[in-house]
């Protein structure tokens, strides 16, 4: 067997491995818990501090690609703000977000028995173009940014939106981010121009780079770093939803990935060890 | 003068919205208003240059019959049978041409545009984004090798971290005494997240701005004018 064939090989091994590790536990769950961290506590607290009544705005700042990790926030985030009698405004800076933001309403809107009232309760703005120029044009005037809401009605006419002038209205935003234009520009008009607090949700690999908005001044108030977070949140509302059950296949892939990192030292090592023995014979 | 208008344009747009962000006071906060009104106008035409732009380059590369066409015609397809039913039945609850389509969305349980992006694109944008852990694991395995001792640390680190954000974490380090909890890995891997990661963060974030200060003044001042395209 050729040196290629064998890598060939053994990269569809690794994948057959992965697909498997991937699979049982969705169909045999593990049942594993979570532990809750300071992080996800911090968002948490926030939004649980929020009196009932307030105006909060939750931007959903992603497209289908990331809704395995940023849907369940997102959900668990509404059903918490509703919970709490907050008043949600969803607005998109990614062209799919909108859609993304009406499938979340519509899947919390279950466990409420459809009694949310879109225009009382919550309302879709949907997407804007222009990223952190559009969030400052909010910071203005949020009409003049979305005259009409998803549906063609106008922002005057919604009556939760009464006495929304500007962002600077709303009691918080919590951005739910796959990338650029999202959070970072969030924290840098809402918190750090408007003085509104900030939270966020954000896939676990770019997680790492938000924690230096987490700090003394609260630029960032708590953050959800990928499907860890989205469960630990669900535990903190007290049920196992989606994120909870997509924990127990991501926690086995990690561990299989460990132990491929092990298989490949070990390899390389013998490998090595090898190529030593061989110089020192010829030597 | 072709080069010159949109220097001089660039210069006067940069300063201006510099100058505002220290004076927020007539007429700099009424110009910078306009500014970015603007800013969003002309970044909503920049959607339709990117489809046509997308639209143009796809067909060159079907007429051209290059390889892969047939990849590229899917893609057209696709495109072409969106914006169709998009057009004709509109969206959720924006009417089309044809208004909302009710016999249709009652057949299929959603308007058609609804339908196939929740059906067919959503799956198959998670499912792309899902591959990327076949290539994780397939590179852990070839690529992740200790050679020497920054590899080493970076093994260890990596280690830590990957095992913390498991379920299995809590489990696996619940015997440690709760005078040790820094040995916990849920503890551990959040000691690690932010104290070392944060201060390498905060330095790539503090050397990433200057770079972009530093860009953005070579910009308005006409150093740097790439941008206007045309070679040197």
């Amino acid at each position: 067997m050729t040196s290629i064939n064998r890598t060939v090989l053994e990269r569809r091994i690794v994948f057959l491995v992965l697909a498997i590790a991937v699979a049982l536990p969705l169909v045999f769950p593990l049942g594993l818990k979570t532990q809750v961290t300071p992080l996800t506590e911090k968002a948490y607290d926030l939004v649980e501090s929020t009196p009932a009544g307030s105006v909060v705005l939750l931007s959903f700042d992603y497209d289908p690609s990331t809704v395995t990790e940023l849907q369940p926030m997102a959900q668990a985030v509404i059903e918490h703000a509703w919970k709490k009698g907050h008043r949600i405004i969803a607005t998109a800076m990614w062209p799919q977000g909108s859609q993304m933001a009406d499938m979340a309403f519509a899947d919390v809107q279950g466990k409420f028995d459809n009694s949310k009232v879109y225009g009382l309760d919550y309302v879709n703005l949907g997407y804007k173009v222009g990223g952190m120029v559009t969030m400052q044009a909010m910071g203005r005037s949020m009409e003049a940014v979305y005259p009409k809401d998803m549906s063609g009605l106008d922002y005057k006419d919604i009556p939760m939106l009464t006495g929304i002038k500007s962002l600077q209205n709303v009691k918080y935003v919590f951005s739910f981010s796959a990338g650029d234009p999202g959070l970072t520009h969030w924290i840098m008009v809402a918190k750090d121009k408007y003085d509104i607090p900030v939270a966020g949700g954000t896939t676990a690999v770019s997680a790492p780079g938000f924690l230096p908005f987490v700090n003394d001044q609260m630029q960032l108030h708590g953050l959800l770093g990928g499907l860890k977070a989205a469960a630990e949140y669900e535990f903190l509302l007290g049920y196992e939803g989606a994120a909870s059950l997509n924990m127990n296949p991501q926690s086995v892939a990690h561990v299989l990935i460990l132990i491929l990192i092990a298989i490949g030292n070990v390899k390389a090592w013998r490998k090595r060890k090898s190529v030593q023995q061989e110089a020192s014979k010829n030597a | 003068m072709k080069r010159n208008i949109p220097l001089i344009l660039a210069f006067i747009s940069g300063m201006l919205v510099i100058i505002s962000e220290f004076i927020p006071h007539y007429p700099f906060g009424l110009i910078e208003e306009t500014l970015t009104g603007w800013f969003m106008i002309v970044s909503s035409f920049a959607i339709l240059l990117g489809q046509i732009s997308l639209i143009s380059a796809n067909i060159n590369r079907v007429v051209e019959k290059s390889q892969n066409w047939q990849y590229y015609l899917a893609g057209l397809i696709s495109f072409a049978v969106m914006v169709t039913v998009g057009l004709l039945w509109g969206m959720e609850n924006t009417p089309g041409i044809l208004g909302q389509g009710a016999s249709i969305a009652a057949k299929l349980g959603s308007k058609p545009f609804d339908y196939i992006f929740e059906y067919a694109y959503m799956p198959l944008a998670s499912t792309m984004f899902a591959l990327l852990a076949f290539y994780i694991a397939s590179a852990a395995y070839r690529a992740f090798i200790i050679r020497n001792f920054e590899s080493n640390l970076l093994m260890i680190t990596a280690v830590i971290v990957i095992l913390g954000r498991t379920s299995f974490a809590t489990a696996l380090t619940s015997w440690i005494p709760k005078s040790l909890t820094l040995l916990h890995l849920p503890e551990l891997t959040d000691f690690i997240m932010q104290y070392p990661n944060t201060a390498a963060q905060r330095a790539i974030m503090i050397s990433a701005a200057l770079g972009v200060i530093g860009s953005s003044l070579r910009i308005i001042l006409g150093i740097e004018r790439s941008y206007l395209g045309g070679g040197k």
